[in-house]
């Protein structure tokens, strides 16, 4: 009876559309890979909201520590020259 | 012609109406809440079949019935489902046991239908398939898991699968509108799906460790309208709405 908490956690990639990219849809727990498809198809997919699914084992992720954000990414936010916005973009040039 | 092919209509849609609500009773109550979901999304399936499969009825009986007062407004006797799907949701093992044996036959009837004669049925069997497809990798799924599972997990299942084995034949079984429906091209012929069935079911039961039921005694009378003890109970909640406030929309 207690093995269903010990389902190990899934995070859920989901594609809406193709030619757009996986966007992270939220989690789930299941037993493995191809339960995890099948809860992820369910959970997230069944109002029509995509074309692809990757499940990945949570585990399996390398999160980056939020003790470490001033090193990693203070020294971006007083770099404007990193911003290419010195450019005149002509008006056909939608988009970017 | 007209009352075969509605009492024919009625015999495909009562199995995933009753299916349906038996699989919606989950809701809030499965093992875990992706099952839950899944179920209930699986019922869900069901019912929008079920309503393609109302309304051509409709159209057919042609008397200013519509769809939801065929589906809610009849009594026990004539309701035309197999016994297996109004059988009770005892436990999971019991859940998924019935959707595995009735999703075969599902696939497979669904599968022959796609060619009758009739369009109409023929345009909701494809659509339908490919949820079907969907709903027989996940029970037949949950049959391995379960079966070649834990000692527990397994033992429950074989329980189910031997409980509910005695319901299987009557898929098979062929009533005077499927005669008359198979005749004009337009039925499916169940009698020839039978060996297809069993053969698929027993080697997923056989890739699930489980024993393959020896009973040959099989109960019968859900087609023609002689159900088993629980469609009353089943009945009362799926009808409640209507018989407590006649006529609401909503």
């Amino acid at each position: 009876m207690s093995n269903k908490k010990n389902w190990p956690l899934w995070e859920v990639f989901v594609r809406s559309k193709n030619g757009l990219e996986h966007r992270h849809f939220g989690s789930l727990h299941a037993a493995d890979s191809e339960m995890a498809m099948e809860n992820a198809r369910d959970v997230y997919t069944r109002r029509n909201e995509g074309v692809s699914i990757w499940v990945v084992e949570s585990k399996n992720i390398t999160a980056s520590n939020p003790e470490h954000n001033g090193e990693l990414f203070e020294p971006a936010q007083d770099k404007v020259y990193r911003h290419p916005t010195f450019y005149e973009l002509p008006d056909e040039v939608k988009y970017m | 012609m007209k009352d075969n092919l509605y009492k024919y209509i009625l015999g495909i849609a009562d199995n995933s109406l009753i299916l349906g609500q038996r699989m919606g009773e989950l809701c809030g109550h499965g093992p875990s809440l992706e099952t839950d979901i899944a179920c209930t999304n699986i019922s869900l399936d069901l019912f929008g079949q079920v309503r393609s499969y109302y309304q051509y009825a409709s159209k057919i009986a042609g008397d200013g019935r519509t769809e939801d007062d065929i589906a809610m407004l009849r009594k026990e006797r004539e309701y035309l489902n197999v016994l297996l799907v109004e059988q009770p949701n005892n436990d999971f093992a019991y859940t998924m046991a019935r959707h595995f044996l009735f999703d075969v036959y599902h696939f497979l009837f669904l599968t022959e239908l796609q060619k009758s004669k009739d369009l109409t049925l023929a345009a909701i069997a494809t659509k339908s398939l490919k949820e079907v497809s969907y709903h027989q990798r996940f029970s037949s799924d949950w049959i391995k898991r379960l079966g070649d599972g834990t000692d527990e997990s397994q033992q429950k299942m074989q329980t189910a699968i031997d409980f509910l084995w005695t319901y299987t034949d009557e898929l098979f079984h062929q009533t005077e509108a499927d005669k008359a429906m198979v005749s004009e091209g337009i039925g499916v012929d169940v009698t020839k799906l039978k060996q297809a069935y069993y053969s698929k079911v027993n080697s997923i039961l056989e890739e699930s460790t489980l024993i393959i039921p020896e009973s040959k005694y099989f109960q019968k009378g859900g087609k023609q309208g002689i159900h088993t003890e629980h469609m009353g109970y089943l009945l009362t909640e799926l009808q409640y709405m209507q018989r407590a406030y006649p006529n609401m929309e909503w």
